[in-house]
């Protein structure tokens, strides 16, 4: 200690101190970026609802934000309805996770319960490179290949498909959002303990048994959280919904028709050239606020079940 | 008793038979998935492989007159040589069908063949241009000609002109360069990924340079200096919130703060790079953290017992060691940004890019974004240009995923 | 040896890859009697003890060879569906391994899946009578809603035993039972054994040779893989025949 004291007074280091500021400084950002997104969707979203209330924001069941030609213009500001933007939204999430639900669970469920070390060393990577992707990807196969076929199958059946049915982006989004599922609840099923499998089997259970009474119930919170991030992915996507889903503001609920969601219009509002101020250009905003809300609670009950979960098995 | 043990009894058959069924549901599972992706990627390859070729016209020019590239008016010499081919072709309504065989930017061709090759002034060369998009989508095989005329691009009496060409070995397919040498063009059979690839490659430099020595420190800060406290979990929970925004609303942030109260331009590699990096920096800081983890504590208390102070134990000692796993994390989230569209669309980069970007504020767009662009044309020449764009991406995505699970592989365990 | 033997395992390797962990194993296991395995860490008690009712199923790089037969049946007969196998030699586990679900839930699993509920009638009396046969009842009859997570270690253990009968098996397997419990739940469970013998077969792996002497009639000690000698307990703690045994059970190895 004698000697210590000795170089302490001797320097002071103030480059270390500077170092870890520095350091400190970094960590900090990540919370400077997450009051940034909410400071300055905030203040459009402020400057938005001057020009059209709330109440009519997000009970409004009709949305077509008409840019004016001339200020004077009748009827230039539009409305502003974003209902059928989140039954559109909703729609096409559900039927993502219609698809991705059961396909991901299930192939967790093979994966850790039966494949053998060799199947599960080429199927796992082949599966997450679903997830490695870009949505834009999807997007172009589901416009050109997936929709068309939808519209043709459907005609067959004497159905009226839309040339761009929520059904054909849902169930592409639901492909992509598979691995998500699947490696988080393949992670969850490992992390059940095997004296639960060991039980079960060891009083004659079969494996399915096994997994249907007693894995899977014991992996639900775990499973629920995995769902939950997948299902928050799905409201957030893009590029599948601008190219597949176009910007029809319907509000129905029929997989079939064509629906808009928060993204694609957000997306449609911003391109091209804007006036900054008009109420077209800030309800993108508010509906950017909508989204980041949204898909911010899901993530934070997800990660904390997850987190729950993971302190009950360790 | 000799019954004992076996799968005699109805109840247990059934048992076996719902374990059997259950079991081939998994298997139908991940059949179904992959099955996607199978179809996805051989349909897209299928698409794709069209764009690697064009076709090209041979013309008799006739340059006896000119002795300087000046003196070569291009368009009125093409438009003389493609009139000698057809001597028959009278009618103006055809004549203007005729010019449509070549690619609208055939003038430039000759100049650079005049330019590259002087030698061909005074003569009357035969060289090779460019054929028009319709063409270009007959010599592939796309074009249905069993179809009634009308209800083609392709009409009947340019085909007669095409099938001329061919037969006297006037009509070719070669090895389309300028698809991986040209920017975007509103021709199909000129459009080329360059310039998206540079904008591309720009951008994730600047989100390179500023996410990994951001995301490095920051996890180092985490693991290496804080103590465990409420602002430690506060910050650790942000980090894994932003890791799930939706990428859109960065794009929405880049475009408030970097385009409206920044006022950065527009459009480029820099802004764009600045919002990717924000993205990819909660993968970059998770990444890093746990590559911190996995030095062993030994090794810190060696160089503190030694007298090291902090700063230098980490610096000299365990960031070394805990390297190559951020790098490869980096690579991770890099292969990730490359792959964005949504939030570079928001600060649009969505522009037409004919010239490749010269800098990082320059007006520029990004591989993705071309594809997203392209996918939007009619053209069918576009639809191949597309789905090649996209073979060009995921190709570039494998190479560094591979390129990380190398490095992953290779510095794996080594304490 | 004993007449009517319920097992008979004749000649039994077992193989972890090319790692053998049972060299021909022969024994006789007698009905309605408690026979402990003792032996050494490592030894194969429970390698042998998980081939009893094919355990060792689950590991993909084990290999059993040789008989085993139940009732005069081989269970490694092609025939024999493990399911069934397992239905009739229940096994209990070294720490107690309740299901994340109530009481009530724990003790019907088995019968439910074997279809051997017929109405809620049914069902309550089984969990009933399983419980009452494991000595919980008294303990347990009032919360049988709650989880049986939240029992203490000595009870979930009597839980799992619980468990393990109401399926009816006529053999039950248990492996180490009470060595993740304190001395007055090992009374408790050992106490437990005694009495099941009357309806069940026990084969009990354990290392204590207290435990062994107090519950088992029979006692079989293995050393590396090999069946050294199996006996009538007292026979076998007081006047061993191989010098292995002896030293074990002086302490001088093991
Ligand atoms: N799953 C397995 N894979 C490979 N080897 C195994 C496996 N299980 C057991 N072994 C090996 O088989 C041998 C016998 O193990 P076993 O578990 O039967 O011993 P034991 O007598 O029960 O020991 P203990 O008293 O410590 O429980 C040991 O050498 C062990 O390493
Ligand atoms: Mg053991």
């Amino acid at each position: 200690m004698a000697q210590s004291e000795i170089t302490l007074t001797g320097r002071k280091r103030p480059l270390e101190k500077l170092i870890k500021l520095a350091l400190f400084l970094a960590s900090v950002l990540a919370i400077f970026v997450t009051i940034g997104i909410v400071l300055s969707m905030a203040f459009e979203t402020w400057q938005f609802f001057q020009r059209v209330s709330v109440t009519e924001f997000l009970f409004g069941l009709e949305w077509s934000p008409q840019t004016a030609i001339r200020a004077d213009q009748v009827g230039s500001s539009g409305s502003f309805g974003a209902v059928p933007l989140i039954t559109g939204t909703l729609l096409i999430s559900a039927i993502a996770m219609a698809v991705a639900a059961p396909t991901g669970l299930i192939s967790a469920i093979y994966l850790s319960e039966y494949a053998s070390a060799r199947v599960r060393g080429w199927a796992k990577p082949l599966l997450e490179m679903l997830a490695g992707i870009p949505s834009v990807v999807y997007g172009f196969f589901a416009a050109l290949v997936v929709a068309p076929f939808i519209r043709m199958t459907g005609g067959q059946l004497g159905l009226e498909v839309a040339s761009e049915s929520a059904l054909a982006a849902g169930l592409v989004m639901g492909v992509m959002i598979v691995p998500l599922i699947s490696s988080l609840s393949d992670d969850v099923l490992n992390a059940v303990p095997n004296a639960l499998r060991e039980a079960s089997l060891g009083m004659g259970a079969t494996r399915a048994e096994t997994i249907k009474k007693v894995i899977v119930p014991a992996a639900i919170p775990g499973i629920a959280g995995s769902f939950l991030l997948a299902a928050s992915a799905a409201i957030g996507e893009t590029m599948i919904v601008v190219m597949a889903a176009g910007l029809a503001a319907n509000l129905t609920a029929n997989p079939l028709e064509a629906v808009t969601t928060v993204t694609a219009q957000i997306v449609a509002l911003l391109t091209g050239d804007q006036e900054f101020d008009s109420a077209k250009t800030l309800s993108a905003f508010a509906l950017g606020l909508l989204l980041f809300a949204t898909t911010l609670m899901l993530n934070m009950i997800a990660m904390r079940i997850v987190n729950k979960y993971r302190e009950q098995y360790d | 008793m000799t019954k004992l043990f076996t799968s005699a009894e109805a109840h247990l058959k059934a048992r076996h038979r719902s374990e059997w069924r259950f079991r081939w549901l998994g298997r139908l599972a991940i059949l179904f998935s992959l099955g996607f992706l199978a179809i996805m990627l051989v349909s897209i390859t299928l698409l794709g492989k069209g764009a690697l070729s064009r076709a090209e016209i041979a013309l008799t020019v006739d340059l006896t007159e000119a002795s300087t590239l000046e003196d070569v008016n291009a368009k009125k010499t093409l438009r003389n040589a493609l009139f000698a081919t057809f001597p028959e072709v009278t009618s103006r309504g055809e004549k203007r069908a005729l010019l449509k065989l070549l690619s609208p930017d055939s003038g430039y061709e000759l100049a650079r063949q005049i330019e590259a090759n002087p030698a061909l002034l005074g003569q009357s060369p035969t060289l090779w241009f460019t054929a028009s998009d319709d063409i270009d989508q007959y010599t592939k095989g796309a074009v249905d000609i069993t179809q009634p005329e009308n209800r083609r691009q392709l009409k009947d009496t340019t085909l007669g002109w095409v099938q001329a060409l061919e037969s006297r070995g006037a009509l070719r397919s070669v090895f389309n360069t300028a698809f991986f040498t040209s920017g975007d063009s509103r021709e199909p059979e000129l459009a080329g990924i360059f310039s998206a690839l540079v904008g591309s490659i720009l951008s994730l430099t600047v989100c390179f340079a500023l996410s990994f020595p951001l995301g490095i420190m920051a996890a180092l800060y985490l693991e290496e200096f804080s103590k465990k406290s409420r602002w430690s979990d506060f910050i650790e929970v942000n980090i894994n919130n932003l890791a799930a925004v939706p990428s859109i609303v960065f794009g929405l942030l880049g475009m408030a703060v970097f385009l409206n109260t920044f006022g950065l331009p527009r459009s480029s590699p820099l802004v764009g790079g600045m919002v990717l990096a924000l993205m990819t920096l909660p993968t970059i800081i998770i990444a890093s953290r746990a590559a911190l983890r996995s030095v062993p504590p030994s090794i810190r208390e060696a160089a503190l017992g030694m007298g090291a102070t902090g700063v230098q134990t980490t610096f000299h000692h365990v960031l070394p060691l805990a390297l190559p796993g951020m790098l490869t994390g980096a690579i991770v989230g890099m292969a990730r940004a490359l792959g964005e569209t949504a939030p570079l669309i928001m600060i649009g980069m969505v522009a037409f890019i004919v010239d490749v970007p010269n800098g990082f504020t320059d007006a520029a767009t990004s591989l993705p974004v071309q594809i997203f662009l392209w996918a939007d044309s009619p053209e069918r020449g576009f639809l191949e240009k597309t789905s090649a764009a996209i073979l060009v991406l995921l190709g570039l995505l494998i190479v560094m995923n591979l390129v990380a699970i190398v490095l992953r592989k290779k510095f794996e365990r080594r304490f | 040896m004993s007449k009517d033997p319920i097992i008979t395992a004749r000649d039994v390797n077992v193989f972890y890859g090319d790692k053998q962990a049972l060299n021909g194993i022969s024994l006789d296991v007698p009905r309605h009697k408690v026979t402990s395995l003792i032996g050494p860490s490592g030894c194969g008690k429970s390698t042998f003890l998980r081939s009893i009712n094919r355990m060792n199923d689950l590991v993909d790089i084990c290999r059993v060879e040789g008989d085993i037969k139940i009732e005069g049946k081989n269970i490694y007969d092609k025939d024999v569906d493990v399911v069934a196998l397992r239905a009739h030699v229940g096994m209990v586990f070294q720490k107690p391994n309740p299901f994340p679900k109530s009481i009530f839930e724990n003790v019907i699993y088995g019968p439910k899946i074997h279809g051997l509920i017929k109405s809620k009638s049914d069902a309550e009396e089984i969990v009933e009578k399983s419980l009452r046969r494991a000595g919980l009842w008294k303990e347990v009859a009032d919360r049988l809603q709650e989880p049986g997570t939240s029992l203490s270690g000595g009870q979930q253990q009597r839980l799992c035993i619980a468990r393990a009968i109401a399926v009816q098996p006529s053999i039950i397997l248990m492996d180490e039972p009470a060595s993740a419990l304190d001395p007055i739940a090992t009374a408790v469970i050992e106490e437990l054994i005694d009495e099941l013998r009357a309806k069940y077969t026990i084969i009990i792996v354990t290392h204590s040779m207290q435990q062994a002497a107090r519950v088992s009639q029979r006692t079989a000690f293995f050393h590396m893989g090999d069946l050294v000698e199996a006996g009538p307990t007292k026979e076998l703690f007081t006047t061993p025949k191989d010098e292995r045994t002896q030293n074990y059970i002086s302490g001088r190895i093991g």
